[in-house]
């Protein structure tokens, strides 16, 4: 065992798994995919729950619109960005415009329980599973 | 119109420096609008996931350097099943050519995004001279 935890190996862990999951299949792929388009979106596991976060800096909280619908997941909102008048633009990078995207979850969630937190331009979904849903253990007799 | 237009994503990107990092992780270059007006030159750079106590603004050599930590304990017990991104701490750097009133300098970081505002010097800030 280490002396002390290296809090940058954790990093580094994360990272490789982050990539490791690119683009899996587990949402579904054909026609109907909810794959891709803005904002990217990463979904984690937590114990029987799902999470979905993605980064949207700059957006206000009250112009964030999140809705749910079944097993659907819908985040929608306008980004802005602005200039003050006399103003030479040296450098234009950030991204502005509309945004909608829907991100249908293979599994079955309650959606009375979905929660939203957003906190320095990161949006986390919060979808507990349906009760329903849930794995069941079985005991072998 | 700008905000007319649908939003297109852009893979994040990966810094690339010439000095090596001695720890592992990746690190990313925030995006950047830089603009200038008569008073300050201002820097917005879009850092999400980076708390106020863990950015780190210096000036040194006309060298502006950035650096964002992200908090990454959140992650601890979730389990990546789809992922389109991925996350790390922010870092970049600007060499100005304006001399800049470096007492002056103000940050401030809402919701993701990070505001420098610059004040340049008196004595290079344009000076109407009246004609008598």
């Amino acid at each position: 065992m280490a002396l002390f935890p290296d809090p940058f190996d954790t990093l580094l862990t994360l990272q490789q798994a982050l990539d490791s999951f690119r683009s899996s299949g587990w949402l579904g792929s054909g026609p109907s995919s909810s794959s891709g388009g803005y904002p990217p979106v990463n979904v984690f596991r937590k114990g029987d729950d799902f999470i979905i976060i993605t980064e949207v800096p700059g957006m206000a909280r009250s112009d964030l619109d999140v809705q749910v619908k079944g097993n659907t997941i819908r985040v929608a909102g306008t980004k802005s960005v602005g200039f003050p008048e006399k103003s030479a633009v040296h450098r234009r990078e950030r991204l502005a415009g509309r945004f909608d995207r829907a991100v249908t979850l293979p599994v079955q969630i309650n959606p009375d329980g979905v929660k939203a937190e957003y906190r320095d331009g990161i949006l986390a979904l919060f979808l507990p599973r349906a009760e329903q849903d849930k794995p069941k253990a079985i005991t072998v007799a | 119109m700008a905000t007319a237009q649908e939003l297109a994503v852009r893979e994040k990107q990966e810094l690339v420096s010439k000095q090596e990092k001695t720890v592992p992780g990746r690190y990313f270059v925030p995006s950047a609008d830089i603009f200038e007006t008569e008073q300050a030159l201002t820097v917005v750079m879009e850092m999400p996931g980076v708390d106020k106590k863990d950015l780190d603004v210096a000036l040194e050599n006309d060298v502006l350097r950035v650096e964002g930590k992200i908090d990454f304990a959140k992650y601890e017990g979730m389990e990546p099943v789809y992922t389109e991104y991925n996350v790390g701490h922010y870092t970049r750097s600007f060499t100005l050519s304006n001399k800049i009133d470096q007492a002056g300098i103000s940050a401030q970081l809402d919701d993701g995004v990070l505001t420098l505002t610059l004040p340049k010097m008196k004595e290079v800030q344009p000076r109407r001279i009246a004609i008598s």
